[in-house]
């Protein structure tokens, strides 16, 4: 079965990226906006004065970067997996995030969210098991795909 | 009740707009090159379906909804948020998608579901 080795093989590739860019975008955005400062009012200087200072920074606009790889990813690896799938597979992040705050910013992290990562890490390896895609006999992609590839074949 | 309101858009309107991105992403067929080029060509194509923009918009509506909802609630408001969304994301799937969410799978939501919780909240 070599096809579902590889499909297996780029889906995690994929939602390995996810998790990656879309922990460091969380992460870089949330320093970037404590840099900024917080919100003070829902008023339209106020908001100015928020954004502003926001759109200047660069940390923020390189957490906003990961968050668009993030999502490039996402929308490609739904373009054959499953939805339930990824979802719950890209949770993945909220495990890494305090264990790469705990390895590299020395940040304590509670019992209970060891136990939180614990539960994410088993939750995502029983859903790893499943098969990524399982709606190869929907009735979306067989005419909406031959019309599609024709043009590109062409075009390439 | 103005809460609810927020929660259910937050939720709702947030899995159906990341389902409408998957189904527009399913229509224009797997990826199978990953060249620049050819993810952009993908990207371009992806822009010519109007479930992208759907879920672009339900996406954008739901993080507003969050802002707004985290702008007087605190931060631990979102934790019973985020795990509902997982939940409904199965559900979804299953009967929207007609996905095979095995008993596997959903043992691994629930765990998903329990642990994410449990990092917020720690």
């Amino acid at each position: 079965m070599p096809a579902v080795h590889t499909l297996r093989t780029k889906t995690f590739v994929l939602i390995a990226l996810m998790v990656l860019f879309g922990s460091s975008g969380d992460v870089l955005l949330g320093k970037g906006m404590k840099e900024v400062g917080k919100l003070t009012a829902w008023t339209l200087p106020a908001l100015f004065h928020f954004l502003l200072p926001a759109l200047l920074n660069p940390t923020v606009w390189l957490g906003i970067s990961c968050l668009l790889l993030f999502f490039l990813a996402y929308m490609i690896v739904l373009s054959w997996a499953d939805f339930s799938y990824v979802l719950p597979a890209s949770a993945a992040g909220y495990a890494v995030v305090p264990l790469l705050g705990h390895l590299f910013l020395g940040e304590a992290v509670s019992p209970l969210r060891w136990t939180g990562v614990a539960f994410i890490c088993v939750g995502v390896v029983l859903v790893g098991n499943t098969p990524p895609s399982t709606t190869t006999l929907a009735p979306a992609p067989a005419p909406a795909r031959s019309a599609s590839h024709a043009p590109a074949a062409t075009g390439s | 009740m103005r809460n609810t309101i927020l929660v259910f858009l937050v939720t709702v309107a947030g899995t159906l707009g990341e389902m409408s991105v998957g189904r527009a992403m399913k229509d224009i067929g797997e990826v199978t090159r990953f060249t620049p080029r050819a993810i952009f060509r993908v990207v371009l194509q992806s822009m010519a379906r109007p479930f992208m923009w759907l879920g672009l918009l339900l996406m954008a509506v739901a993080f507003f909804s969050l802002l707004l909802l985290l702008s007087w609630e605190n931060v631990s408001f979102a934790v019973p948020v985020t795990a509902l969304s997982y939940v409904i994301a199965a559900v979804g799937a299953k009967f929207l998608l007609r996905e095979e969410v095995s008993g596997l799978r959903w043992l691994g939501v629930g765990m998903v579901v329990v642990g994410v919780s449990l990092v917020w909240a720690g």
